[in-house]
């Protein structure tokens, strides 16, 4: 995915370019392609910050604020955590994308037999409040934003920084965070999920509703298409599913009689960017100005800054590649740049060596540093939208426009992405286009610069972030000795709350942050909610 | 006529990329072969079951998340205690080079870190499952 599909001739001239998304290129594009696709500024584009938005969401873009590089961290113990969101910080993060441990992700406590070899390996190792209070030490949580890359357990998740922000001294009104809390699209490409669709998605619920009345700043939703893409979904299909993913969201708040105009506004976006360029700029574009309508004409919100897709656009961890590494630095840059012209608010670049490992301090230095270049250099900053204007640009955002809104009626026609997703008809999608995609790899006709062209004969072995086992018993240790100075008639007594709660329908969050109050773990919270909601029976694929 | 080769395609543990499982257990299909794919998160209990239970020839794990040694030695031996320790063990993922030896020391017969093609799996599985 994302590298176009070139025909080439035998003295190897390009014959034909079709993107993934369904694009024919043209050689050359003049005003009579703008004639051609109905181009009109005041419809198609309208100003930066003016509906539908295509230039962007703000009317100065870059000129007013840099956008906020937001590097993916943690790994390891709360301490190791807490000391690399400073060595970020210090050279110039302006926030924090927390990386946790697939057992904290899987609601699973560092002692669990499920957790062994685990524990502090893909992020940060979180079994109670203690963790988050080693984490954000020193930590200005009211200056800078953390997104928590969580999603079956992002309540559990949020409910802690809520209890370590006062115990800071920070009122919830005053922190913000975004949790990822996209369950859907776990189940069609990250794979992080624990209970059935329709709790998950009531828990997601919760937390909007949560945003409403306790986390004016939080934003409960992070829809992340970066994930389908990296699944195999192509640009097209990324930015369809994110928006019916959305939706499907928005329709669970709706449900319980809020007004949409309250909460969409804080919605917010990841998606993706590797491979092709203007693909990847037209998708945004495109992306932008359809989200706009979508929140117009078909929910009817009113505010105009309601109606904006604020994201994190970068990535693009399928892109990379283990052979010859530092080719993944330039193509970071490459990202960086897309992401860029682009227009996006909040960006992160995975870091060269991800392929392999959790990024090394040095890696993810140079990841920061291809950010700063762009603003402060390049010249990233000097105007909003460059390309606006571009036959070439305007008429493939057109055509994108179009693409996009075909696979919106796909998963229509197949019942919705709800039960797109339930069927399985979304993962078999993206499954098969991830083989069809690995074909071409492997057959050469899809040309990747170091794996099947221009290859060296020496590879290079990468420095490699080793596992700490140490770190992981370490853990076990202060898990243990939080058990025993707490006090359990606390924890059993919230914990019962929380299951009277979830049973009952009622908002899970204030119970949460009680049961994080009283050092109740992870785990044991996650157990009430299987206890009650069951788990997700993952469709066939094969 | 040939008995076709049965594959179980496993994801042990909690890593839920499973894109590279899914392209294989496809490829595999492709040439021929008899696919069981096992989802997500299943514990190496859960994968020596249904082992048994499809009579697969080939246990293959695709683990991504970098806890191949753990996962892989803990198979094998519950593979063995078990009664299917003569089933052919691969591993696939994200497998740094200097642990390819460390992983065919544990037991795995074939390794194939990511970049390996369809065809090496194809031709490695042809050549040494006793079907």
């Amino acid at each position: 995915m994302g590298l176009a599909n070139y025909s080439r001739d035998d003295a190897d001239r390009i014959v034909k370019v079709a993107y993934p998304s369904g694009i024919d290129v043209k050689t050359v594009y003049g005003p009579e392609d703008l004639e051609r696709v109905g181009f009109s500024y005041e419809a198609d584009l309208g100003d930066p910050g003016e509906y539908p938005f295509t230039r962007g969401i703000h009317h100065e873009g870059y000129r007013s604020r840099a956008w906020t590089m937001r590097q993916y961290s943690g790994f390891g113990t709360a301490a190791e955590t807490n000391e690399r969101f400073k060595f970020l910080i210090s050279h110039g993060s302006t926030g924090l994308n927390v990386a946790f441990d697939l057992p904290t992700q899987m609601g699973y406590d560092s002692d669990d037999a499920m957790a062994e070899g685990e524990v502090g390996r893909v992020g940060m190792a979180v079994d109670t409040l203690r963790d988050f209070e080693i984490a954000f030490k020193d930590i200005d949580l009211a200056g800078i934003g953390a997104s928590l890359t969580v999603n079956a357990v992002a309540s559990i998740i949020l409910a802690m920084y809520q209890a370590m922000a006062e115990k800071y001294g920070y009122s919830p009104k005053v922190i913000s965070a975004t949790p990822q809390n996209d369950i859907l699209k776990e189940m069609i490409g990250r794979g992080a999920w624990i209970f059935p669709v329709e709790p998950a998605v009531r828990l997601i619920g919760d937390t909007i509703e949560y945003s409403m009345t306790t986390m004016p700043r939080m934003n409960p939703v992070s829809v992340s298409g970066y994930h389908i893409r990296e699944a195999g979904a192509t640009s097209a299909q990324e930015i369809a599913y994110a928006i019916l993913i959305a939706n499907a969201y928005i329709d669970s708040v709706l449900e319980r009689g809020y007004d949409i105009d309250r909460f969409v506004g804080r919605f917010s976006f990841n998606f993706n960017i590797f491979g092709n360029l203007w693909e990847t700029v037209a998708k945004f574009r495109a992306g932008r100005k359809l989200w706009a309508r979508n929140l117009k004409e078909r929910y009817g919100v009113k505010k105009p800054q309601n109606m904006f897709m604020r994201g994190m656009f970068g990535g693009g961890g399928y892109g990379l590649t283990k052979q010859e590494p530092e080719n993944n630095i330039m193509r970071g840059a490459y990202y960086g740049l897309a992401a860029a012209l682009a227009g996006a608010q909040t960006t992160g670049l995975c870091s060269y060596d991800e392929a392999y490992t959790i990024p090394t301090p040095h890696a993810a230095l140079l990841s920061l540093r291809t950010l700063q270049l762009l603003m402060e250099e390049v010249g990233l900053r000097d105007t909003v939208d460059p390309l606006a204007g571009s036959y070439f640009m305007e008429t493939i955002t057109k055509e994108m426009e179009e693409k996009i809104e075909k696979e919106m009626e796909k998963i229509e026609k197949a019942g919705g992405i709800v039960q797109a997703v339930s069927t399985g008809y979304a993962q078999r999608t993206v499954a098969r286009q991830a083989y069809e995609f690995e074909k071409g790899i492997q057959s050469g006709r899809l040309r990747k610069v170091g794996v099947n062209v221009y290859t060296s004969e020496t590879p290079r072995e990468v420095e490699l972030h080793e596992y700490n086992y140490a770190s992981a018993e370490h853990q076990v240790e202060s898990l243990r000795d939080v058990k025993q100075t707490r006090n359990n008639r606390d924890v059993a007594r919230a914990l019962s709350e929380l299951e009277s709660a979830a049973k009952q329908g009622r908002n899970v969050m204030p119970v949460l942050v009680d049961c994080c109050r009283a050092y109740a773990t992870i785990g044991e919270m996650t157990r009430v909610f299987r206890d009650v909601f069951g788990e997700f029976v993952e469709p066939s694929i094969v | 006529m040939e008995k076709r080769i049965k594959i179980l395609v496993a994801k042990p543990g909690l890593d839920g990329h499973d894109r590279g499982a899914k392209v294989v257990a496809q490829a595999l299909k492709d040439a021929g072969m008899e696919v069981v794919y096992s989802g997500l998160h299943r514990t190496v209990d859960q994968i020596v079951r249904i082992a048994v239970q499809e009579d697969v020839d080939v246990i293959g794990l695709s683990i991504m998340s970098g806890a191949h040694l753990p996962i892989t030695e803990k198979l094998i031996r519950k593979a063995k205690e078990e009664g299917i320790g003569d089933k052919m063990v691969v591993v696939g993922g994200v497998i740094p080079s200097r642990d390819i030896d460390k992983l065919k020391q544990i037991g795995a017969k074939g390794v194939f870190p990511s970049g390996a093609s369809f065809q090496e799996m194809i031709d490695f599985l042809k050549e040494n499952v006793k079907a």
